[in-house]
């Protein structure tokens, strides 16, 4: 068997750890041991470590130290703010809240969940190409509406809400706002006050930071309900021994990812594009999910009509390339992604779906590489597809009259 | 790893995979919402299954099932082919994950599909209780 370098084309689930972070890490791991509460001088030490990171984190995305809680991740920073958001509702009476219908699901079933528990949720719809219509969002508050959600940036199409005028939106309603930025920070520039946001979520190791760790910005003044009962640690909201290797990576990789930011989102979106152009030339009845002009960098999501998704990703990985799908069968449920359903495909299409992201660790070898590979692996599957043989069969009818 | 090797064998290399243009019987379940299809074709004489063939549109163990069911009812007479069971496909394939039962259950209704559509031609009546509901709903698997 040849060896092949693995084409990495799944940075929208995670990222490689980036050499900042893991020196960062591995130092502090070594030195650091001292528990960032204790009093004594490397207890001490520790917490003016973690101080220093809380800091640069919150200074890079517009915010104050004292406004930013470290978390297990994007699920548990998303479930906090919502929860939290809903508990200070529902003592003024206020059980509406506003979201989409294609949020994360760690977003989705804290709905679902709120929704059991008697409040009111509107979707916005967020139209073919997956972008939130501003003035849909205005027309939907009302006055017991205790908080808009909504998604910085989509982790399946990729698509840019349009944050700033949502901000601002809700800061003239009232209202509390709260965007998953899981995909967003480290990618894209963020300033929580300029936007108004109110609560903001996001991962370390969607930045190339350590798995494990992320964070929810909340605004001063804005009162976090606690999940868990023990110590002190952040403001006494989220008690647990603070993690300072995992702090200290953070803000590292969200330093270098800042630094970086135009520059790789240039290089980035230059791979995206010329994968893209390639694709939806050679490969005919593909189609690009979501709309390409507010897109992140890194973000390309295909439907490749008449196969399935799963079959389409182990195939890719069998030629060393990694990527993802929405598919049923990827899914671990019957359904296809709520994400392309969504944007009103079809079951039938949403099934062949690949997403491909990449990251600023790419090549263009590596897009080479994609676009030698992927058309013959489509190719083959649909040699063998009832479906395409169908579709197949409707076009040449449709030719002839 | 997801799958066994026996399906990821049966993925990569599929066999009796495409069409046959002179078929005694064609039989088609799954639909395309549901994300899963499979088609197979029977060349039949003396009332043995000479020759299979089969296209799938679906996931890996959806292409293995069907490939895998193609092997196992080649050379075999009619009332032999019939006795397959989705268990059989699971078990010739090392295992499946739970999640992906129900396309064993599709393998096995598209060999009973194809050979009731061969019943029906040969003007033989079709025994619901060996054929079984020949449709996508008795797979149960997506509650359309």
């Amino acid at each position: 068997m040849i060896y092949l370098k693995t084409v990495y084309a799944d940075n929208a689930a995670t990222t490689p750890l980036c050499a900042e972070a893991f020196e960062a890490m591995k130092q502090s791991m070594l030195e650091d041991y001292a528990n960032a509460s204790s009093l004594h001088t490397p207890g001490q030490i520790a917490a003016a470590k973690v101080l220093e990171a809380r800091r640069e984190i919150a200074e890079l995305i517009g915010a104050n130290a004292d406004e930013i809680y470290f978390t297990s991740g994007g699920t548990e920073s998303d479930n906090w703010a919502i929860t939290s958001a809903a508990l200070r509702g529902e003592k003024q009476g206020k059980k509406h809240i506003i979201s989409t219908a294609f949020e994360h699901h760690a977003v989705l079933h804290t709905l679902k969940d709120l929704e059991r528990r008697g409040f009111d949720v509107t979707y916005l719809d967020v139209h073919s190409d997956g972008y939130v219509r501003p003035d849909e969002l205005e027309k939907a508050i009302r006055a017991d509406t205790c908080l808009v959600t909504v998604m910085y940036a989509n982790n399946e199409i990729g698509t840019i809400q349009p944050i700033d005028e949502i901000g601002r939106i809700c800061k003239e309603k009232k209202v509390c706002f709260h965007t998953d930025a899981v995909q967003a920070v480290g990618h894209l520039p963020i300033n929580v006050k300029a936007q108004n946001i109110d609560m903001l979520s996001f991962s370390s190791h969607k930045f190339h930071g350590p798995k494990g760790i992320g964070a929810l910005y909340c605004r001063k003044g804005i009162i976090l309900a606690n999940f868990m009962q023990g110590g002190a640690q952040e403001h006494g909201k989220r008690p647990g021994t603070v993690n300072t290797p995992a702090i200290l990576g953070t803000a590292a990789a969200l330093k270098k990812s800042c630094a970086d930011m135009e520059k790789n989102a240039r290089y980035v979106s230059d791979l995206r594009d010329r994968l893209i152009d390639s694709i939806l030339t050679t490969i005919p009845r593909s189609r690009l999910n979501g709309g390409r002009s507010e897109r992140l960098p890194g973000n390309a999501s295909f439907c490749f009509e008449g196969i399935e998704g799963e079959s389409l990703l182990l195939h890719l990985d069998l030629k060393g390339i990694c990527g993802s799908s929405g598919s049923a069968c990827t899914s671990g449920s019957l359904d296809p992604s709520h994400v392309l359903l969504a944007l009103g495909l079809p079951h039938e299409i949403a099934h062949g779906s690949l997403r491909l992201t990449l990251s600023e660790y790419n090549t263009a070898e590596d897009v080479d590489r994609i676009i030698s590979v992927l058309p013959q692996i489509v190719a083959m599957l649909r040699d063998m597809s009832p479906v395409w043989e169908r579709i197949m069969k409707e076009e040449n009818s449709d030719a002839v009259q | 790893m997801l799958y066994s090797e026996k399906v990821m064998d049966h993925f990569r290399n599929p066999r009796n995979i495409g069409k046959m243009d002179d078929a005694d019987a064609v039989g088609e379940v799954g639909n395309a919402r549901c994300g899963d299809i499979m088609k197979m074709y029977l060349k039949i004489e003396d009332g043995i299954i000479k020759d299979v063939k089969f296209n799938t549109f679906g996931c890996a163990s959806a292409i293995a099932t069907s490939s895998i069911a193609t092997e196992m009812i080649k050379g075999q007479k009619i009332e032999d082919a019939l006795k397959l069971t989705n268990k059989a496909v699971v078990e010739a394939l090392d295992g499946l994950p739970p999640a992906k039962i129900h396309c064993s259950v599709l393998a096995e209704e598209a060999v009973k599909a194809a050979l009731a559509d061969y019943y029906k031609k040969q003007g033989l009546p079709v025994d619901p209780s060996i054929f079984g509901c020949v449709d996508c709903e008795s797979c149960g698997g997506c509650g359309v």
